[in-house]
């Protein structure tokens, strides 16, 4: 399911549903592994104009360099695969598919940040992709392109988990929940060592710039946006799924190579739940990490017969039901947003209540230990946009003539420990 | 040097003192937790905010100077 890009491609090599790439078929395909010393990737990585796919599109280059200044040899690589975006699954399929491809990432970051030890933090809902990292780090024990200690841990499946404090705290023991920053991982992470949490998807690319140059990384992609990037496509799209695309790729190529949209469209939600919603209309000419961030790299294409304002009442019921619970902003607010929003979408609001929302949305902006509750704001005050005539209709006559049924998974997680 | 007020969101437990003690500088949001101007603090408001901070029963408050990072 990839579409045509040029320069090289992440997801080369034998077919994604075959399993585990093993490491014979990896050095088969891609040839000797390739060596670094002193920090020299840094540059190539810098060159090649990488930047993190986990969601906040940092330069990878500028990370590792402050982890090697305050490394003594000791440092550590997270390797962060929680992947608890319920949109997205390209971390998945890199984890499933290629973990030698991920382990290479993982071995050069190390070499890089002049790490001793690195983690691979995987969902504990995705056990396929654990075990493939298990069997990659043993078919490599002893040889010379595992120089350090990989372990995988398992994150708890909560939405927060892969927050790169709330990684840090669980692999050290505690529960997956963001901690006040400073310090910043790169400051003191695992076990009080400087950390570099770092994108599956990130590790991957890094392995592919390691292999082929910052010039080949370049052939696709443009200025900002450089490379290809994994794309995962959902809901109203012909084939859902993950396809990679040249950095910058419009939005309508991207719907293009998922085999267009399978009924008109509203409006697409670009870059999961802590995303954006755009109306159809203006969304299809933007180019992907350039007009509009992807953050954790996933597309939603929501159709005219849905009711956009019932969705987004569940999608921010779920961003609620999801905050980690230490922030009163967070809790309070994002209940209080997820409770008004329903009530609407139920036909129960009165006018003023779109100005509360309003209202709160600005109150709770930016008052979180983590960006969780900012996340959810970019999401509702995009929808509250470009639903405003749903919203409208609900107050009005209670409810709209669309289908309510929701099209997203809003999973109820609130069972599960943290 | 110039000082700001800073609050732990994770340590507040919206107690309130800190908008009764400095009003000029923090109300409270709908639920009662403080939401801080981030204009800075100087000359008879800084003996206010210090106390504030001292009152904070969570010690969740306190003065940084400008150049610290933002949370």
């Amino acid at each position: 399911m990839i579409s045509p890009a040029t320069g090289v491609r992440l997801l080369a090599g034998p077919s994604l549903q075959a399993g585990p790439e093993t490491l014979a078929q990896h050095s088969a395909r891609l040839g000797s592994f390739p060596s670094f010393s002193k920090g020299e990737l840094i540059k190539v990585i810098d060159a090649a104009g990488l930047r993190g796919r986990g969601g906040a599109s940092f330069p990878t280059a500028r990370k590792w360099t402050a982890v090697r200044q305050r490394s003594r040899g000791d440092a550590v690589v997270v390797a962060n695969g929680a992947e608890t975006e319920p949109l997205s699954g390209k971390d998945r399929l890199l984890l499933t598919s290629r973990p030698h491809q991920v382990l290479d990432g993982v071995v050069l970051a190390a070499e890089a940040v002049s790490a001793s030890r690195a983690v691979i933090y995987i969902s504990r809902a995705h056990d396929e992709a654990a075990d493939a990292m298990t069997a990659a780090i043993a078919e490599r024990r002893g040889s010379w392109t595992l120089p350090l200690r990989v372990t995988v841990v398992r994150a708890p499946h909560r939405y927060v988990a892969g927050e790169e404090s709330a990684a840090i705290s669980h692999i050290n023991g505690g529960a997956a929940r963001p901690t006040m920053v400073p310090p910043r991982p790169f400051e003191r992470g695992v076990d009080g060592r400087p950390s570099v949490v770092q994108n599956i998807e990130t590790l991957a690319h890094a392995a592919v710039i390691a292999r082929h140059g910052a010039e080949a990384f370049r052939g696709a992609g443009v200025d900002g946006a450089t490379g290809t990037v994994l794309v995962t496509m959902a809901a109203a799209i012909h084939t859902p799924g993950v396809y990679e695309l040249a950095g910058g790729s419009t939005i309508a190529q991207a719907v293009s190579a998922g085999g267009g949209a399978t009924a008109s469209v509203a409006a697409v939600l670009v870059g999961g739940y802590f995303g954006r919603w755009i109306a159809a209309e203006e969304a299809w000419d933007l180019r992907l990490g350039v007009d509009v961030p992807l953050g954790s790299g996933t597309l939603a294409i929501f159709p005219h017969g849905r009711c956009g304002l019932t969705q987004a009442a569940a999608l921010i019921g779920f961003l609620a039901r999801e905050s980690a619970r230490q922030c009163g902003p967070c809790e309070h607010g994002l209940a209080a947003l997820a409770d008004t929003t329903a009530e609407l979408a139920a036909g129960r609001a009165k006018p003023r209540d779109a100005e509360r929302l309003q209202r709160w949305i600005a109150q709770i902006a930016g008052r979180g230990a983590c960006h969780h509750p900012d996340g959810a704001l970019v999401m509702l005050g995009s929808a509250l946009r470009v639903f405003a005539g749903d919203v409208n209709t609900h107050i009005k006559r209670g409810r709209c003539d669309r289908n309510p049924a929701t099209l997203l998974p809003t999973p109820d997680w609130t069972g599960r420990r943290r | 040097m110039s000082q700001h007020i800073r609050v732990n969101p994770i340590r507040c437990d919206a107690f309130g003192m800190c908008a009764e003690l400095l009003p000029e500088r923090i109300t409270l949001d709908d639920w009662g937790y403080p939401m801080v101007d981030q204009r800075q603090v100087t000359g008879t408001l800084l003996d206010l905010a210090r106390k504030a901070v001292a009152a904070c029963p969570t010690a969740a408050l306190r003065l940084a100077a400008e150049d610290e990072p933002h949370r």
